[in-house]
Order: C-alpha cells, then structure tokens, then sequence
C-alpha cells in the first residue's frame, strides 16, 4: 500500500510577535491574538529563500530514511507561491541537494497553499503505478504578507517534506480527495509583489467550502466518520478556522490542537497543513488515525486518510521534530523584520 | 568579482551544495575543495571523491563590518574558518548565531543557504554555511 | 630544494625615487609612476632612454582604473620605447617581485642597467569595489566567493593568534602606535598623525577584532629605483647599496590550506634563503621593512622572520625596540599603516626606505644610527607570495 515512508521539516529562527506588527499600524492586537489565535510568525533570514527551506526540509526527510539512496527517488516536486524563480524549477536545486539526480522527474508545483499536497498525490499515483519507487513532495514557502494587511500577521515561511512509496511505510494513505472549483478568493497577479484576497469572502466560498466539502467526500469514500480519526489536521490559515472546521464536521477541539501549529509560528502556506501533520506524525502512535485536509485559494482541497504504523517509532528521532523548531527562536522587531522580508526600499534583492 | 558567471558557479555545484571533496587513496589526507593533484604525492597520489559530513568545528572568527560588492545586505556577518571532522579547513559564513555568541572549537554542521544575489535579474547561488549543532550555544 | 646557483656578478642600486602616499585626486596611474621614475633617474643622473628593462610591479590596474597591460602604458608615458617592460603581478608583492625580476635581470649577466618600480591607483573606485578589487589577492573561489574580505582574513589570523598566544588588544594596538609614530617623522607618509592605544581600540571594527587602525590605508603612490652591477655602480652614484640577497617563496593560496594560519611559510622559507645567501643572521640587521598590511601581519612577520619566537613578537613592543631608536627598528617610514599601502608600489618602497636610512639621508628624525644592513619583507595576498631583500651600505 502506498504511503508515507518519512517526512521532515524546516522553520527558520526569527520570529516576530503580533503585538510588534499591531505597534506599528495601531491595531487592536487582540483582533489578532484571541480572534484570530495567533501569537507570533516565523520570519526567514536574508539568506533563506523558498529553495534553502525546501533543501532543509527534504535533506530532514532523508534523515528519517538513513537507508534509501537518494539515487532511488523517482521523482521530486516543490510545491509553493514564492518560488525564487518566475522560470527556473525549485525542484532541480533540491533534487541537486539531495543527490537525487539525474534519473528523476522532477517539477514546480503551485496552488497557493495547497502545492505541497499537491505533489503528494502526484507522487502516490507514480507510485501505485509503479514508474517510481519513490517520490518527494516539498510544500515549501516564504509568504509575504501586505503591510497593513490583516495576513501580515500570519504569513510565515516554512517548508515540510514528505517521502512517498510503497516499502518501509510509517503512515499508510487508505485515500485520498480533492475537492475543486474556480473560486477567486485569494491572489496574486504575475510581477505583483503582494498578493491580493477579497476579504470575507475567503470565509465561507473560499477555506469552509472547499475544507468541509473534501473532508466529506473524503470520509464518504473511505467510509469513516469523525470518530474513526485520532487527530484532524486542517490548513492553518490562522487558529480558528480549523477549530471551526472541525466544529462544523465535528471533530472536537483536541483532535485538531496537537497539529495547530500556527499561533507558534503562522502560516507557511504550502507548508502549513504539511507542518501540522508532522507535528502530528511525531507524536501520534501506531493504528492511530489521521484526517489531513489542505486549501489553496482559486480553489481547492486535499484529504488524505492516514494510518500510523508501528515503524514511525523507528524513525521518529533520526531528524529535528516540529517542537525543536517551534522551541528554536529569536525574536525580531518590525524593522529586523522589514529588513528581512525586503521590505526596505532600496534594500530589496 | 562582480561578473556571476553561470558556467563558473555551476562547475561548484558539487561543492557547493553537497560538500564533495577529495581524497588521496595513497597518502590518505581529505581536501576540500577538491584537489586533482596531491600536493604530497604529486602525481603518485591516487584522487578520489569523498563526500564531506558537513560537521566540523569554529577554528577561528572573525565579523565582516565593511563587506565586498554584493555583500552589503548582509553586514554584519560572521565569517569562520571550520576545520571539518575529516581535517581540512574550509572558508564559510556562520550563520543563526550571534557574534557575541560563537567561540574558537563551537561545533557546527553545514546547511543550506542564498550565497549571493548581484541583482533582481541575475541567477541566484546556493551553497553551505555553517549553523551551531543543537546545544552548541550553551558552551 | 631552492637550486639557488651564486650570481654572475653583485648588484647594486643606484637611484631612488618614490611619490607620497596618499589621496591623489589630481594624479593618475601615468603621473604617478612618472613622477616615481624621474626622481629615481634625476638621482642617478642617467637619460630614461640608458633604462634597458622596466620591470614595474602593479597589482590590479584593470580593477581600479579599467587599465591592463600597465607596463607599456607606464613605458609609453615615460616616453621610453623602445625599452622592453613587463607588468609584475603577485597581489601587494608586485613590487618586491618586480624587484628580484630586476635583481636577477642585472645579476645573470643580461642586462646593465635596470629599472624596478611599482605603481598603484587606488582611490578612483569606491569602498565596496575596492575591497572587491583587494579580494582577488586571496582564494576568489573559496575565500571571498563567500563573503570574507581581505582585512578579514587578517582577522581570522589575529583572532586564532590572540587564542593561541594569548596577546591582548592593547598589545596589538602598540604596533599601530609605533607606526604612526614614524609615520609622523616622514614627509612622504600616508598618514602623519600620532595615535594612542585608545584612538586604535575606539576606532570602528572593520573585521572583528581589527579596527579601522590596525588596517592600511588605500593609497596611491609609486616608487621607483635603478639596479646596475656593483662594478658599475660608481658611474651614477657616491651611496651604492647592495643587494646581498633577494629571495622569493611561495605558499598555498588561501589561508584555510596552510599549514598553521599563524605562520607565513614563505616568509620563513625565503628568509632562511635569504640569510644564507647573504651569510648573514638576524643579529646583523639594523633596520627592517617588514609588510604590516594589518597589525597582526606586522608581529607574524618578526616572528617568521626569525627575529623572535612565535608568540613573542609582542615582548619587542613592550620594550620599545622596534622604534628609530630601539634595538631593532621596524618601518621607519611608518610602514603599510602609516607610510600607506599603494599596492604595486609598496615592495619597492620598502627597499627605498632601507636605501635612505643606509645612507644616511632620513629626514626628521627617523633615521638609525650607523645603519648598514637592512631587510624587507614583502608579502602577497595572506601570504602566498613572499619576497625577502637584504641590502648593505657599500
């Protein structure tokens, strides 16, 4: 059965919290931190790209499978909204990183924050239909969020890597949903620097429709509910809406917190639901079951329907956790982070 | 220094990205970068590759305070000789790490980082820096 | 392993000339170095068109001014074809190589009269392009592709030394202090200010831990001297000195390779050259010229020169010895630090300055009494290239 043979993750040590971004604009922080539950975001370095934090992931991955030879993957996609590149593949760098070329396939993948998911399912099928072994799927971003904007609080940079195959599995996929519709909720137009969102709107047309729809089907066709699932992840767009999604499917709120991995460090985008599920791989046990749901804005949605096997305790410990991340910060203040982000005119690359 | 030419950073790939190096199979010393000719055995030396940890030590510090054209986004940055585990020394940035912070024998290991940029229109170089290994910090 | 064979004859030299150093905005590349060559050929009293070779030490006009090909430009605006002349590069050797190209020209037989200058311009080009420009001393591909400067190589080397050797700031700001001292007595100097130990440890960090006056200055300057077999040297010249020794060696390119980053290798290994070819030690040096870049390259060089243990260098400060007065005088025109550092230029610089104290003739305070053998030490990059002359008063 195809599933996930190991995974890895990477954020990057800056962190700015709310109350520093709320200063600047003279916003209500609370809108932020209890509305909307997050406390602070990660931040990458100058020398830190979409690319750095995909390679950091990927070779994190390759350490929780020591006896693969990178020789073996048979395919690798970076899927994100800030590839370094308009034209020029994400996907080769990391493969170059990794040593996986040159007998591969590789690809850049975008879909907002649903790339990574995206590469996923495109590995499972080459998979199951035996042309690879395995595949590597990268969500992976450095989102930049509009000064002013309410996504400047959230729109973080992280990435999450994910080895797909058939041999060695630490989570089988039992199935897999994708939920999509042409649904302009979210944007950004090519030369734009920032992306554009039609407020309210991607509420419930946008993250609820897709999310809840492609859980749906997903339990529908696997024929599980709610119950069957030990922990729930959900895009992280900020803290509540996946609380919400949950509510409205009815997950309860402690299947969903141990993945909520955004009021530690904000929404990596691609990476988001990605990071959550690793969150989730390291520390779930064996038979447990996992609900992974992503969204990308345009629109659409991922489900997986996981089961942890009993190997994940053999992997567990050979790479960095969420946690060591999560607990591996120094904090910066609007202008570090200006600084950082490019923001500076005069500044930018 | 100013010219990023693509052929000349694309030959460093190897190097760059994966820390391949070299070894001489007769003498047995490890070089990096790579050496094609041993400099003890001359051409008695038998070169082959051999791939780098990536772990090494800070052997020395210094901070970069009036950096070279193309650097100067950067400034202040730390710059460290690190002698890797396999011997030789190599030339490189330290990275997550304050200057107050590191210290002559800190352990490091490499990782992956944007090396230079000219401008918005040219190709970007990848490559290793250094980072503190996980406790490092605390000496 | 040098298969040094003896001269065919001695070689002496026999004018001298050098610009200031310093900030020349109203001076290009050719005045400078014409300006250099017609002191050297007024002292001498020769015509330019007796020169048989030009050897002219220049390490990056292409960097700093667009301008390869130098020496025939330099030959060109002397006015002096159809002379041969051939453009020396070794980083801030350039000019102690030129010098032993010319040594060595006049030495084997060939030639009869010869001329051995530097020039450098510096300061047409901006801070960031000019450390881009200074970096190609060292590894390009493996030291500055990554971001270190040529100060922070230096620094990399003051910083282990200091841990190994366990010298304090203060110390190695003593070294500055001397320099402006005598840089203060010279009226060709770069810099003729006096400092103190405070002004080096309060001046700006350029790379940790060497501040803005443990570095040279960027200068623009030229130098220039005429070398003729002994034998001949009395038709241009009362003060002849000459050349006992001129030795090079190398070392590897980038400082991460070395064998220990706290030694110059090739300034051991031409200096031991150098001593016995001259048959001469330590002890028999009056006045040194020794290639203080950075404060730290200044005690590194007594230490591989042989003039002290490793680690010891700092004990001559603490005595005052290395002043005109002292035991052992180094860089009595103030040095790279003091004197200035116009690249190509400085080598031969360093071997004007022992000319002038050999015979007597240094102003203002500086000159060493009865000086009769001298020694400079020029280096390329951190220490790749190193040049080592031993002239005595004839």
């Amino acid at each position: 059965m195809v599933g996930i043979v190991s995974y890895g993750v990477y954020i990057p040590q800056w962190r700015i919290k709310v109350e520093e971004i709320a200063k600047v604009w003279s916003h209500d922080v609370n809108i932020y931190k209890d509305g909307l539950m997050v406390e602070e975001k990660s931040v990458p370095s100058l020398d830190e790209d979409t690319a750095t934090l995909a390679v950091e992931a990927a070779r994190n991955c390759l350490k929780r499978a020591p006896t693969i030879n990178p020789k073996d993957l048979g395919a690798i996609y970076v899927g994100s909204e800030s590839h370094p590149y308009a034209v020029k593949p994400t996907a080769t760098i990391v493969a170059e990183a990794v040593n996986a070329t040159p007998s591969l396939m590789a690809t850049d993948m975008e879909f907002a924050c649903k790339a990574g998911t995206a590469g996923i399912q495109a590995c499972m099928g080459l998979v199951k239909a035996g042309y690879i072994k395995y595949g590597l799927a990268v969500g992976s971003d450095t989102a930049q969020g509009q000064p002013a904007d309410p996504l400047e609080y959230t729109a973080s940079a992280g990435a999450a890597a994910y080895l797909v195959g058939e041999d060695g599995v630490i989570a089988d996929i039992k199935g897999t949903y994708s939920f999509t519709q042409d649904v302009p909720d979210f944007w950004r137009r090519d030369g734009e620097r920032y992306p554009q969102h039609a407020g309210r709107f991607t509420g419930e047309p946008g993250y609820f429709t897709h999310v809840i729809n492609c859980a749906e089907g997903l339990m529908g066709q696997t024929g599980t509910s709610p119950n069957d699932y030990d922990y729930a992840v959900f895009h992280m767009p900020n803290g509540k809406f996946p609380l919400r999604a949950g509510r409205i499917l009815g997950f309860p709120e402690e299947k969903i917190l141990p993945g909520l991995v955004v009021t530690k460090v904000g929404n990596s985008y691609s990476a988001s639901s990605l990071t959550g599920l690793a969150a989730v791989l390291d520390k779930a046990k064996g038979g447990e079951k996992i609900l992974v749901t992503s969204y990308g804005s345009g629109a659409g949605s991922d489900a997986f329907s996981l089961i942890v096997t009993d190997r994940i305790l053999e992997v567990r410990g050979l790479a960095p956790t969420v946690e060591y991340y999560i607990n591996r910060r120094r904090y910066i203040d609007y202008a570090l982070y200006s600084k950082f982000t490019g923001q500076l005119r005069g500044f930018a690359e | 220094m100013a010219m990023l030419s693509v052929p000349l950073h694309w030959r460093k790939y190897k190097e760059l990205y994966n820390l391949k190096g070299s070894r001489c199979h007769t003498c047995g010393q490890a070089f990096f970068p790579v050496k094609r000719i041993c400099p003890n055995c001359r051409r008695e030396g038998k070169i082959e590759a051999l791939p780098f940890s990536g772990r090494g030590r800070v052997y020395t510090h210094t901070v970069i305070r009036a950096p070279p054209e193309g650097f100067e986004k950067y400034a202040p940055y730390l710059v460290v000789l690190v002698q890797l585990d396999e011997g030789p020394k190599v030339t490189s940035q330290l990275v997550d790490c304050s200057p107050e912070d590191v210290y002559i024998g800190m352990p490091v290991e490499a990782c992956f980082r944007r090396l230079r940029v000219q401008n918005k229109e040219g190709i970007i170089i990848y490559g290793f820096k250094f980072r503190p290994v996980d406790g490092a910090l605390k000496r | 392993m040098n298969n040094y064979l003896s001269r065919k004859r001695d070689v002496a030299i026999v004018g001298v000339g050098t610009t200031s150093f310093g900030e020349h905005w109203d001076k290009g590349l050719r005045e400078l170095a014409l300006e250099a060559s017609l002191a050297a050929v007024e002292e001498a009293g020769i015509r330019g068109k007796e020169i048989q070779e030009f050897y002219v030490g220049n390490m990056s006009g292409g960097m700093f001014v667009g301008q390869e090909h130098v020496a025939a430009l330099v030959a060109d605006f002397l006015g002096l074809k159809p002379t041969p002349a051939v453009r020396v590069e070794a980083a801030c050797a350039s000019g102690g190589v030129a010098l032993r190209q010319g040594y060595m020209a006049v030495a084997s037989g060939l030639y009869d009269l010869v001329a051995v200058g530097g020039v450098e311009k510096m300061t047409d080009v901006q801070g960031s392009w000019a450390t881009s420009a200074l970096a190609g001393a060292m590894d390009t591909e493996w030291e500055a592709y990554f971001g270190a400067t040529f100060p922070g190589i230096y620094a990399l080397m003051a910083c282990r030394y200091m841990h190994e050797y366990g010298i304090t700031r203060q110390q190695l700001a003593e070294v500055a202090v001397k320099s402006h001292f005598h840089g203060s007595l010279n009226p060709r100097a770069h810099f003729r200010n006096k400092i103190t130990t405070e002004d080096v440890e309060k001046s700006p960090l350029v790379a940790d831990p060497l501040r803005v006056y443990d570095c040279c200055p960027m200068s623009d300057g030229a130098a220039c001297m005429l070398l003729a077999p002994a034998d001949k040297a009395g038709k241009y010249t009362d003060t002849s000195i000459f050349i006992e020794a001129c030795t090079q060696a190398s070392d590897t390119l980038s400082l991460f390779a070395r064998r220990d980053i706290c030694t110059l290798d090739a300034t051991r290994e031409a200096a031991q050259q150098a001593f016995a070819q001259a048959k001469l030690s330590p002890g028999d040096v009056d006045v040194l010229e020794v290639h203080d870049c950075f404060t730290i390259a200044e005690l590194l060089a007594l230490e591989d020169l042989g003039f002290c243990p490793k680690g010891k260098a700092v004990e001559l400060y603490d005595e005052g010895q290395t002043y005109a007065g002292g035991k052992l005088p180094v860089n009595t025109d103030g040095g790279l630090k003091a004197g200035g550092h116009a690249v190509g230029a400085t080598g031969i610089k360093q071997v004007v300055e022992l000319v002038r104290q050999l015979r007597g003739e240094a102003e203002g305070g500086r000159q060493v009494k009865n000086a009769e053998i001298g020694l400079a030490q020029n280096v390329g990059g951190s220490g790749a290239t190193a040049v080592v002359t031993i002239v005595r008063r004839g």
